[in-house]
C-alpha cells in the first residue's frame, strides 16, 4: 500500500507543488492540503503518514519567517499534530516548512523543563542571513551521523540549491551541544578549502549558520528540517552542471523523499 | 445627479479652457481628443460627470490604447519624399504576423499576452510590460508593482494562465553618476537600481516564479528615466484560451480591496517626467504578492471547474478600463458601493479609476456564483458582485442608487479621433574612429576594460537575489559554467518537472546603435534575441517574438522618425527569419524636462525584443561555458568591419558610423545550420557574439568553463576585408558564434556547415591562460582567465 502524504499549503506557500510532485515520483499518494481544511476538519490528519511542510513565503513571512504560521498551528492543529507525532509518524520541513518547525518547537524537540514536564517551545531560530540578503544559490552538504529516517542510507555528499534571506541556524550553546551529543544535526554545508574559513566558509555555508548547520532532526528522527531544497533536484536536469558532467538520471533530493516513503510503507501503513 | 460627482463644463469651453481642464485634471487628453468629447456630449445635450470623463480618458490614455502606433504618420527621411504610413502597429509589426503565418500562434494581440503552443496538453503565454514612470519615482514599489502586473497579464489571458517564469530588464543612469551632477528631483541610479532589484525581488520570489532571465544597461540618458520592462511566461492548457461574455453574466471583482493608490497611473504615464514629479506619490501603487498569490490559487481552481467566462486585470486604468474592455460588446452595469474599499471616503471616479494592485475581473455566470464564493473564501480571497454585463451597449456606473457614468461603448472604444503626426528622420554623422592597431600591439587592456563595463560585467550579484530554481523547472540557470558562475545565454525550463518539454526565453537589447540608426539597433536586438536561442539549443523556426519600445515623445518629429525606422527594421526582419511577433508594449514620453532651465532629455530610443522558443528534447540543449582542453573554437558566421555604437568604440570615447547589419539572408541560414548541429550533438559549447564582439564572448567562454584559449585571429571568416586586429577582435557583427567541437567531431561539423562561413580559431588550452595571436602571428592578448574574470566580476559587486 501507497503511504499518503499530506503537503500542507496556506496563502503564500509557493513550492507545494513540486514537493507534492516529489513524493509522487518517491511512490507516495499526495494530497495538496490548506489549512483552513485541516482547521475545519474537512481533512483529516491522521488518515496521512507524512506530513510536508514546504517553501515558501507563509503569510508574507510578516513579523518574522514562519512565525504566523507556526502559531496557527501550535493553537489550532495542536491536539492533531501531537497525535501524528505520537503515532510515530514523519513530518518534513524545507525552507519556509523547517523555519515553522523551528518555530513551533517541534525541532530540536522537547525540552525537559525542571520540573520534568516536558514543553515543545522554540528553542533555535533561524535568522537573517548573515549578508543580509536573499540568496539562491547550490550549495554542498556533507551527510552527518543521525538517527534522521530521511536520510538513511543516503550519499555522503549531496549538491541542493538554497533560496532564502533568513536561513541562518542558530541556538543557544546549550542546545547546540544538546544537538551534537544526540546526533540531531543531518546536513552541515560542507566545510571545503576553497572557501575561507574566516569568511564562516561563505558562500558554501550561504547564511552563516552556527556549526555550518544545514538540517536538523528531532531525536526520533521522524521530524526533519533542512534550509536547502531536495524537491529542487529530482532529475539530473536540475544540477547546474549537468550539461558538462556525467551524472546519474535521479537527483540528489530524490532519495530524501524516498526514504520516507520507504519507512512509512513498511511501518505504518500496515498499522493504520 | 449624486453629490458626490462632479460635472466638467466643457459644452461651452474654448481651447484654452478645454486644455486647462485636460491638464489640471492629468487627463493626458489632447485638444483633437477633447473636441471629440465635446461634440460627443454636444449631441448628448449635456456636459460629462468627472466618472465618465475620467473614464475617457483612461481608455483613450497612450497607455491604453497605444495611439501613437495607431496613427497616421507622415515621414520624411533625408530629403526624400514623405511617405504616408496608417499606423506603426498594423503597417509593421501586426502585418509581419500575418504573413509569417505561423500555426503555432494561438492567439496574438488580443488577449493581454500573446499565446504559442507548447505541448499536447498546454499552451504558452508571453507578455512584457514596461513600469517606467512609476519606478523613477519610487523604485521598490514601482517595480515591485510592474512584476505584479504582469503576472496579472498571464492570468488575465484566455481563462488564466498559471505564471511559470519571470524575466527582468533594467535600464538605469550610470551607478558612479556625481551627485551634483544629477538634474533635479531625480533620485541617484544607484537608489533606483536598488530599489527597483529589491521590488521586482520582493514581487518574484513571494509570488513563488523563477526570475530566470534579464539585462541591465545603462547609459547616462537613462538617469531621470530608468527603464523597468518585467514579462511573465504562463502555462495554460490548451481548452482554457478562449473567453467570452454574455448578457447576464455577473461582473465579479477578485482580490486586494481598492484605496486612492494608483489614481491616474494610465494618464500619468503618457505624459513627461519634470523635477515636480516627484511630489505625485498617489499614482504609484502599492504591492502585496501574497494578495496575489492567493488569487492566483483560488482563480486556477475556478478556472479548472469552469466557473467563469471571462476574465482581465485590473491593470491601468482600474475598473474603469477592466470592465470597460471586458463588456466593449455587450454593455455592463456596474454598482460602485459594493466595492470593497480599504478605508472610507473615496469618491465615485477615485473608485473607478483607482489603480490598487493585486485585483482580477471576471464575468461569471450567476448559477456558478455560489461555487466561486466558496473557492475563493477557502483561499481567504475576498471576491465581490459588483453587477452584471448587459446587452445595452453601453458602460453604466452606479453608486448608491444614482447614475454616475452612461457611456456608449461604441464611443468609448472607437470615438479616439486618429492621431496624424509629423515624422522625420536623418543620418547622423559621429566622428569616426580609426584603428588603434599602430597605436599598441596589445589588446589585453581594452579586452579587460570591456569586460568591467557595466553594460558587460557580471550581474550575479542581482541574479543570486532571485530565486531562479523555485517550481523545479529550470534546467539552464542564468549563471552556468564549471562554478556557476558563467553568463548564460537564454534560460531554459520544464515546465512539467521531468518532462523533456522546455520553453526557451531569451532578450536582445542595443540601445547604443540608435545614436547611429534605430534600424540597426532593432534589427540587431531581434538577432540578439534570435542568437540566445540558438545558443543554447533552439531553432527560430519554432520562435515568437515580443517587442517593447521606450522612446521620448513621439509628438516630436526627430523622436518618431526614430521610432518609424525602428518599426521598419522589426517588419523586415521578423518577415526574414520568419519569427512572428505575438504580443507588445510601448511606453513613450520617456523625457525629463528640467523646468528651471528647460533643458529636455530623452532616453535612447530603446526597443527591447523578448524571445520565446519551444524544445522537445531539453537533452538537446548546450550551454556557452568551454567544457574539454583538446576541443576546437570555432567562429560560425561573417565578421565585418562594424565598430559603429560598438562597446570598443565607447571604451574609446567614440560612437562611429558603421553599426552592425543584419543580413537577413546570411543570417537565417547560419542559425538553421547551427540549430540543427547542436541538434544532432556536434556541438559542445555555443556562446553568441554580441557585446564586445568575438574577444569578449571567446573570454567569457573561457572563464566560465575554467579553461584557456589558444587563438589567431588570422582564421576568422569575414565579409570584407578587415586589416586590423581590434576591428577582428571587437566589432559587434550581427549573427556569430563561437563554438566547441570536439575533434573527433570535427569533421561531421565542418560538412554540417557547408554554406556557412566558419573558421577554426583555436582550441581550449590545459593551463588557464587566454592568448590571442594577431593577424600577421603576432601575439596581441596574453592573459590568464582568472584575471579575465575578476575584471568582469568586480564592477557590480557590491
Amino acid at each position: 500500500m501507497k503511504p499518503n502524504v499530506l503537503v500542507l499549503r496556506t496563502a503564500g506557500t509557493n513550492c507545494d507543488a513540486e514537493t507534492d510532485v516529489a513524493f509522487q515520483f518517491a511512490g507516495a499518494n499526495t494530497s495538496l492540503v490548506h489549512i483552513q481544511n485541516l482547521i475545519s476538519s474537512k481533512v483529516d490528519l491522521s488518515t496521512f503518514h507524512i506530513l510536508a511542510l514546504p517553501g515558501g513565503f507563509s503569510y508574507g513571512d510578516d513579523i518574522a519567517a514562519g512565525i504566523l504560521l507556526a502559531v496557527e498551528m501550535k493553537h489550532k492543529l495542536r491536539s492533531a499534530l501531537e497525535k501524528f507525532v505520537a503515532d510515530g509518524k514523519l513530518i518534513i520541513g524545507i525552507c519556509n516548512g523547517f523555519q515553522v518547525l523551528v518555530r513551533t518547537g517541534l525541532l530540536p524537540g522537547v525540552e525537559i523543563s525542571d520540573n520534568g514536564n516536558t514543553e515543545t517551545t522554540q528553542r533555535s531560530t533561524l535568522t537573517m542571513n548573515t549578508s543580509a540578503k536573499f540568496e539562491c544559490r547550490w550549495v554542498e552538504l556533507e551527510t552527518q551521523q543521525s538517527p534522521c529516517v530521511f536520510t538513511r542510507g543516503i550519499k555522503s555528499h549531496l549538491y541542493l540549491p538554497v533560496a532564502h534571506a533568513e536561513g541562518r541556524f542558530t541556538a543557544p550553546s546549550n542546545v547546540l551541544e544538546e544537538l551534537e551529543s544526540h546526533n540531531q544535526i543531518v546536513f552541515r554545508y560542507n566545510r571545503s578549502s576553497k572557501y575561507p574559513s574566516d569568511n564562516n566558509n561563505y558562500p558554501n555555508n550561504p547564511n552563516g549558520s552556527d556549526a555550518d548547520i544545514a538540517g536538523i532532526c528531532d531525536r526520533t528522527g521522524r521530524i526533519f528540517g533542512l534550509m536547502p531544497h531536495p524537491e529542487r533536484f529530482l532529475t539530473k536536469w536540475n544540477h547546474p552542471r549537468w550539461t558538462r558532467e556525467d551524472l546519474p538520471d535521479a537527483g540528489d533530493g530524490l532519495a530524501i523523499f524516498k526514504n520516507a516513503v520507504d519507512y512509512a510503507a513498511s511501518l505504518l501503513c500496515t498499522v493504520s | 445627479m449624486s453629490s458626490n460627482v462632479n460635472e466638467f463644463q466643457i459644452l461651452n469651453a474654448d481651447d484654452d479652457e478645454l486644455m486647462r481642464i485636460s491638464r489640471e485634471g492629468t487627463l493626458s487628453l489632447n485638444l483633437d481628443e477633447m473636441h471629440a468629447i465635446q461634440a460627443h456630449f454636444a449631441k448628448l445635450q449635456r456636459n460629462p460627470t468627472d466618472v465618465e470623463l475620467e473614464t475617457i480618458a483612461q481608455t483613450w490614455s497612450e497607455h491604453c490604447v497605444h495611439k501613437t502606433f495607431k496613427s497616421l504618420i507622415l515621414y520624411t527621411e533625408d530629403d526624400r519624399d514623405t511617405e504616408k504610413i496608417d499606423g506603426l502597429f498594423p503597417t509593421y509589426i501586426q502585418r509581419a504576423t500575418e504573413e509569417i503565418n505561423k500555426p503555432w500562434c494561438v492567439s496574438v494581440f488580443v488577449d493581454n499576452a500573446g499565446i504559442i503552443e507548447f505541448d499536447d496538453t498546454y499552451n504558452l503565454v508571453f507578455k512584457v510590460e514596461t513600469h517606467n514612470h512609476p519606478s523613477a519615482i519610487e523604485p521598490y514599489g514601482g517595480a515591485g508593482t510592474g512584476i505584479g502586473g504582469v503576472i496579472r497579464d498571464s492570468l488575465g489571458t484566455g481563462l488564466g494562465a498559471k505564471p511559470i517564469l519571470n524575466t527582468d530588464v533594467f535600464c538605469f543612469g550610470l551607478p558612479d553618476t556625481p551627485y551634483q551632477e544629477l538634474p533635479k528631483g531625480t533620485l541617484h541610479p544607484k537608489r533606483v537600481f536598488k530599489g527597483v532589484v529589491a521590488g521586482v525581488r520582493d514581487y518574484g520570489n513571494r509570488m513563488g516564479i523563477p526570475t530566470a532571465n534579464g539585462a541591465i544597461l545603462f547609459d547616462t540618458r537613462y538617469t531621470s528615466n530608468p527603464l523597468v520592462f518585467c514579462g511573465n511566461v504562463g502555462l495554460i492548457p490548451r481548452d482554457r484560451c478562449d473567453k467570452s461574455v454574455e448578457p447576464g453574466d455577473l461582473v465579479v471583482a477578485v482580490g486586494g480591496r481598492t484605496g486612492r493608490d494608483g489614481i491616474h497611473g494610465a494618464t500619468f504615464s503618457s505624459a513627461e517626467l519634470d523635477d515636480t514629479s516627484e511630489n505625485l506619490g498617489s499614482v504609484v501603487q502599492i504591492g502585496n504578492p501574497i494578495m496575489e498569490k492567493k488569487i492566483v490559487d483560488a482563480l486556477l481552481q475556478a478556472r479548472d471547474q469552469n466557473l467563469y467566462r471571462s476574465i482581465t486585470d485590473c491593470g491601468a486604468g482600474g475598473f474603469s478600463s477592466a470592465v470597460g474592455e471586458m463588456g466593449e460588446d455587450t454593455g455592463a452595469e456596474v454598482n460602485l458601493e459594493n466595492v470593497p474599499l480599504k478605508y472610507e471616503g473615496l469618491a465615485p471616479w477615485e473608485i473607478w479609476l483607482s489603480e490598487a494592485q493585486e485585483r482580477m475581473v471576471i464575468a461569471v455566470p450567476p448559477e456558478n456564483i455560489e461555487k466561486l464564493m466558496q473557492i475563493c473564501e477557502a483561499e481567504m480571497v475576498e471576491a465581490t458582485v459588483l453587477g452584471n454585463f448587459t446587452n445595452s451597449k453601453r458602460l453604466q456606473v452606479f453608486y448608491e442608487g444614482e447614475i454616475v457614468a452612461d457611456l456608449d461603448m461604441q464611443f468609448l472604444h472607437k470615438g479616439l479621433p486618429q492621431h496624424i503626426k509629423k515624422a522625420t528622420w536623418t543620418l547622423p554623422q559621429h566622428p569616426e574612429m580609426s584603428s588603434r592597431d599602430e597605436q599598441t600591439e596589445d589588446y589585453t587592456e581594452d579586452l579587460l576594460r570591456l569586460l568591467a563595463c557595466p553594460n558587460i560585467a557580471s550581474k550575479e550579484h542581482v541574479i543570486r537575489q532571485y530565486d531562479h530554481e523555485v517550481q523545479g523547472g529550470i534546467v539552464v540557470k542564468p549563471l552556468v559554467g564549471i562554478e556557476n558562475d558563467g553568463p548564460s545565454d537564454a534560460c531554459v525550463v520544464t515546465p512539467i518537472i521531468g518532462n523533456q518539454d522546455a520553453v526557451i526565453v531569451s532578450n536582445g537589447i542595443n540601445p547604443k546603435y540608435s545614436d547611429v540608426d534605430p534600424y540597426i539597433s532593432a534589427a540587431s536586438a531581434i538577432d540578439e534575441a534570435l542568437r540566445n536561442i540558438v545558443a543554447v539549443g533552439g531553432t527560430i523556426e519554432k520562435t515568437a517574438l515580443l517587442d517593447n519600445f521606450c522612446w521620448g515623445n513621439p509628438d516630436k518629429p526627430d523622436r518618431l522618425g526614430a521610432l518609424v525606422r525602428a518599426a521598419k527594421a522589426c517588419y523586415d526582419i521578423a518577415t526574414a527569419y520568419g519569427t512572428p511577433f505575438i504580443s507588445g508594449k510601448d511606453s513613450l514620453y520617456n523625457e525629463y524636462r528640467d523646468t528651471t532651465t528647460g533643458e529636455q532629455r530623452a532616453i535612447p530610443s530603446t526597443l527591447l525584443i523578448s524571445a520565446i522558443s519551444v524544445l522537445s528534447d531539453v537533452d538537446k540543449v548546450v550551454t556557452m561555458d568551454v567544457k574539454k582542453p583538446g576541443n576546437l573554437i570555432y567562429v560560425v558566421g561573417n565578421t565585418y568591419a562594424e565598430l559603429g555604437g560598438s562597446h570598443y568604440c565607447s571604451i574609446h570615447g567614440y560612437i562611429g558610423n558603421n553599426a552592425p547589419v543584419v543580413r537577413t539572408e546570411e543570417g537565417r541560414l547560419t542559425m538553421l545550420r547551427l540549430s540543427s548541429a547542436i541538434d544532432k550533438g556536434f556541438v559542445r559549447s555555443c556562446h553568441d557574439c554580441s557585446e564586445g564582439g568575438i574577444g569578449v564572448a571567446a573570454a567569457e567562454m573561457a572563464f566560465a568553463g575554467g579553461s584557456g584559449l589558444s587563438l589567431n585571429l588570422n582564421s576568422i571568416p569575414t565579409g570584407e576585408k578587415i586589416i586590423y586586429n581590434d576591428f577582428l577582435l571587437f566589432s559587434e557583427s550581427n549573427s556569430r558564434f563561437l563554438v566547441e567541437i570536439e575533434i573527433q567531431k570535427q569533421a561531421d561539423f565542418e560538412d554540417h556547415m557547408a554554406g556557412v562561413p566558419i573558421g577554426c580559431l583555436g582550441s581550449v588550452t590545459d593551463n588557464p591562460i587566454f592568448t590571442v595571436n594577431g593577424i600577421d602571428g603576432e601575439q596581441v592578448i596574453n592573459t590568464s582567465i582568472g584575471n579575465l574574470k575578476s575584471s568582469w566580476q568586480t564592477p557590480l559587486h557590491t
